[in-house]
């Protein structure tokens, strides 16, 4: 249907086309998982800021670390892998939360599971002591309390205070 | 001065050593009703009188330091290592609480100020205050012992007093930090009051819940020190540590979140035993544990044993707060234990969908997540303990794990209050719940259909939750405050305005509550837009410019400045929106003289959708051009403006309801005849046996 020669030419376009697209697409993504990674990493410095927040002048450590980053994640590094090289380099406390490695597992798990267990000694609770609770005896018809009542209802609109 | 300073802080020692020994010495004897040569009402007032002038003499040494600040007295190794002569005034009185000894010395005369003030007032319940300020005079000696042998700060420098001093610290050069301690540790110090009522109420066995009415007004007081203080804390860190942020996980910022989540559980769950009698065991350990967190935190930075960018350097006053600690959790244990019979509930919950339920679960989440912001600050010396080594746990790890409960805060704070007290029926359940659950809904789609993508992370995913959330709960919180004005409005005739200002004089605490909530919800909505930050960073030279969202940045001028205290870099930047320019900024760098410290003013454009973040990051060494960081950081100022709302709240539930003003002999006569006895009030010291 097409001539030969332009259907090489818009097949060449096309491929440079993805071909842009996926450099720019990489560059947003890279830039993107720098951002997010430079948050998860602690400078080393002492301020006790992340690596992606820490404005210090002359910060002896953040500069460096932050090319090691930029290098590792062109490179193709997965997370665990950079995680994982950060901390050889400069020790358990340059990573700004635990890995999911023994012990440190314990940080993640301990307080959602007293959250649960909170909520089912409440639920515990709340059940134990129903049984308990003695109704407060109503009435049969009382005109005076259905009268007022009603003008509850009538001011509020609905059936509570 | 230094010896006056030191004489008056022995002084003061004496006084409230007297008051805790007599005082208790006193209410013992009444207490078993013995006979001895001096009666022990009259002990008991000697007691009080020295616990007033405790105040003075604490009063007396934090002006003796003050003093020897505004003189430059730097024969005195405090000032000389706090202060320097080109210091400004208002910066040196905030010296007196800059280091751990005049910090100290500012907890122990904030804590002699509230036990004037309670001291004073007395006959509100002679012998209730009497025991209350026997156990303030007991944590007054605490740290008037620190002071005097611990961490004195009068001590003298060796040999001849250098001409000048250190300085500064340069990031306690700004405003808010002439306010922000003072308002923290009002907050912190504060909870010893109704501690002290508490554990005095128990150890007296105290009928009734009036220990609670009286403490209510205290506790709501500190309550809004600690809030003024976390925030404004938040926000000098927002103003001079220039990273973007406001909150950073710090242990001192959470040693400060904690009681304050604990003190938010008790004003919560005292209404249930206030209302209904309920939760009696549960209140008291709420206070226990929030003062006691008070110290913990206290504990914890000043004991080197968490590192922080606040913490003091490590000293050995932490093994005396683990010592007070230790004394006050076996004193509340012991007393607990011999009391905890005079604690039992008036009554049970009787369904699971009620207002007190709502109130238990409320009292969760909060527990839940202070004990995950503890969890948080002491896992590092756990893993150091197990492992070996110490982990961090910061920013990421609080976000995954403590940002969801408080969530879960939000959304219970829209549907507690519309639950009724002891069972909700499914009617009502159905009728008040609709328009928050449409308005959840319809925001929820309508973010989306701006292009909001909550599943492409973490931060979208929470603020889209947050954004949702929080129009489900100020619906909430409107169809209340309205319901409750249209009753007025066809009562009274009046229009829906003064209907509503009605509504609120009339039950101050209630209305005044809910405008609280509403103010944490407009918080929550600051919070969430963090997902949103940008931030960019770029070298710039005359006439250059940087494009950050719809502002556009150009340099006008970059300089030095120098004066006696500091000098300065700093760079002018014109703002520009749409081409018109909207105002000028000033990012600077400032080398501090004395302290040899550099420190960042940030320049900031705020507006209620973002704020235009500019700091001066530094100076090229190749070009001499500085280096501008910008960040454009949404809805902060709504942050703020969240936090006045909140004071407004408290304010507003702190006033007396209108029927109670105009007729305080009504409010009486009905207390009185009401269904459930009060206690009545002792004139003196026999008459609360």
């Amino acid at each position: 249907m097409f001539p030969k020669r332009l259907r090489s030419t818009l097949h060449l376009a096309l491929v440079m086309a993805v071909v842009a697209f996926g450099a720019h697409a990489s560059d947003t993504a890279n830039g993107a998982r720098y951002q997010k990674l430079s948050h998860a990493i602690m400078c080393p410095c002492g301020c006790n800021q992340l690596l992606g927040e820490c404005n210090h002048v002359g910060c002896p450590d953040s500069d460096k670390m932050r090319g090691q980053l930029a290098a590792s994640i062109d490179h193709g590094d997965d997370d665990t892998a950079i995680f994982r090289a950060f901390q050889d380099e400069y020790g358990p406390t340059a990573l700004a939360a635990p890995m999911f490695t023994r012990f440190n597992q314990f940080s993640w798990w301990v307080p959602p599971m007293v959250l649960l267990l909170g909520i089912g000694g409440v639920f515990f609770v709340v059940r134990r002591w129903r049984p308990r609770a003695v109704a407060m005896p109503i009435p049969a018809s009382d005109p005076h309390r259905l009268v007022l009542e009603q003008r509850i209802r009538r001011e509020t609109g609905g059936d509570s205070l | 001065m230094p010896v006056f300073g030191s004489f008056s802080l022995l002084l003061a020692l004496a006084l409230c050593g007297y008051t805790l020994l007599a005082g208790a010495f006193a209410l013992r004897q009444l207490a078993i009703r013995a006979r001895t040569r001096i009666s022990p009402e009259r002990l008991a007032e000697t007691a009080r009188r020295a616990g007033i002038a405790s105040f003075f003499a604490t009063s007396a040494a934090a002006f003796a330091l003050v003093w020897a600040a505004f003189t430059n007295d730097f024969s005195v190794s405090y000032i000389l290592h706090h202060s320097n002569r080109a210091l400004p005034g208002p910066y040196k009185f905030a010296a007196l609480w800059s280091g751990q000894e005049g910090s100290l010395l500012l907890w122990a005369w904030l804590l002699a100020t509230y036990g004037f003030v309670l001291r004073l007032r007395h006959k509100v319940d002679v012998r209730l205050t009497a025991y209350a300020s026997t156990i303030l005079a007991g944590v007054q000696v605490f740290f008037l012992l620190l002071l005097n042998f611990a961490a004195p700060p009068f001590a003298l420098v060796q040999g001849a007093a250098p001409a000048d001093g250190f300085g500064l610290n340069p990031l306690l050069q700004y405003p808010e930090m002439v306010i922000h301690p003072p308002m923290l540790y009002l907050g912190y110090v504060g909870f010893t009051v109704p501690f002290a009522f508490a554990l005095g109420a128990l150890m007296m066995r105290y009928p009734g819940e009036k220990w609670i009415h009286i403490t209510r007004r205290w506790t709501m007081v500190t309550w809004l020190f600690l809030t003024c203080g976390i925030f404004l804390g938040a926000h000098w860190a927002y103003s001079v540590l220039g990273w973007g942020g406001y909150w950073a996980w710090d242990p001192v910022e959470n040693a400060s979140l904690m009681p304050w989540l604990t003190g938010t559980a008790f004003l919560h769950s005292v209404m249930m035993q206030e209302k209904r009698g309920m939760m009696k065991n549960w209140n008291v350990w709420l206070i226990f544990s929030t003062f006691m967190l008070s110290i913990l935190g206290t504990l914890l930075t000043r004991s080197g044993l968490v590192s922080s960018v606040h913490a003091f350097a490590q000293s050995s006053i932490g093994s005396w707060f683990y010592a007070f600690l230790f004394i006050v959790l076996v004193v509340c244990i012991f007393t607990f234990i011999l009391q905890r019979d005079h604690l039992k509930s008036d009554h049970k919950i009787e369904s699971l969908v009620s207002r007190e339920s709502s109130f238990l679960f409320n009292n969760l989440i909060f527990l839940a997540a202070c004990f995950t912001i503890l969890w948080g600050t002491l896992f590092p010396v756990l893993s150091e303990y197990v492992q070996g080594s110490k982990v961090t746990v910061g920013a990421p790890w609080y976000n995954r794990i403590a940002v969801p409960i408080g969530l879960g805060l939000l959304a219970l704070m829209g549907l507690g209050p519309l639950l009724a007290w002891r069972s909700s029926s499914l009617r009502s359940i159905r009728r008040n719940f609709v328009l928050p659950c449409i308005a959840t809904i319809t925001t929820a789609v309508a973010l989306l259909a701006i292009g909001e993508r909550p599943w492409q992370d973490q931060g979208p995913l929470y603020s889209f939750v947050a954004f949702s959330v929080a129009a489900g709960v100020i619906t909430a919180i409107s169809s209340e405050f309205l319901r409750g004005a249209h009753v007025l409005k066809v009562q009274t005739g009046r229009n829906i305005f003064a209907a509503t200002l009605l509504l609120i004089q009339r039950n101050t605490r209630r209305y005044g509550g809910y405008i609280v909530h509403f103010g944490v919800v407009v918080i929550f909505i600051g919070l969430a837009g963090s997902a949103f930050n940008r931030s960019t960073e770029q070298e710039m030279d005359f006439r250059q410019s940087m494009q950050v969202g719809p502002y556009t940045l150009v340099c006008q001028d970059y300089t030095q400045d120098t004066n006696p205290n500091y000098d300065s870099e700093y760079a002018l930047l014109d703002v520009y929106r749409n081409g018109k320019k909207v105002t000028q900024l000033a990012p600077e760098k400032r080398f501090y003289v004395a302290s040899q410290q550099v420190s960042t003013m940030v320049a900031n454009h705020s507006t209620l959708v973002w704020d235009l973040y500019v700091i001066y990051a530094g100076q090229n060494p190749d070009t001499n051009h500085p280096i501008i960081k910008v960040f454009l950081n949404p809805l902060v100022a709504w942050i703020w403006i969240g936090v006045v709302i909140v004071i407004l709240g408290t304010l507003v539930a702190l006033v007396p309801n209108l029927t109670t003003v105009l007729s305080p002999a009504r409010a009486r006569h009905r207390a009185k005849g009401s269904a459930r006895p009060l206690v009545s009030e002792p004139a003196t010291l026999r008459g609360g046996d």
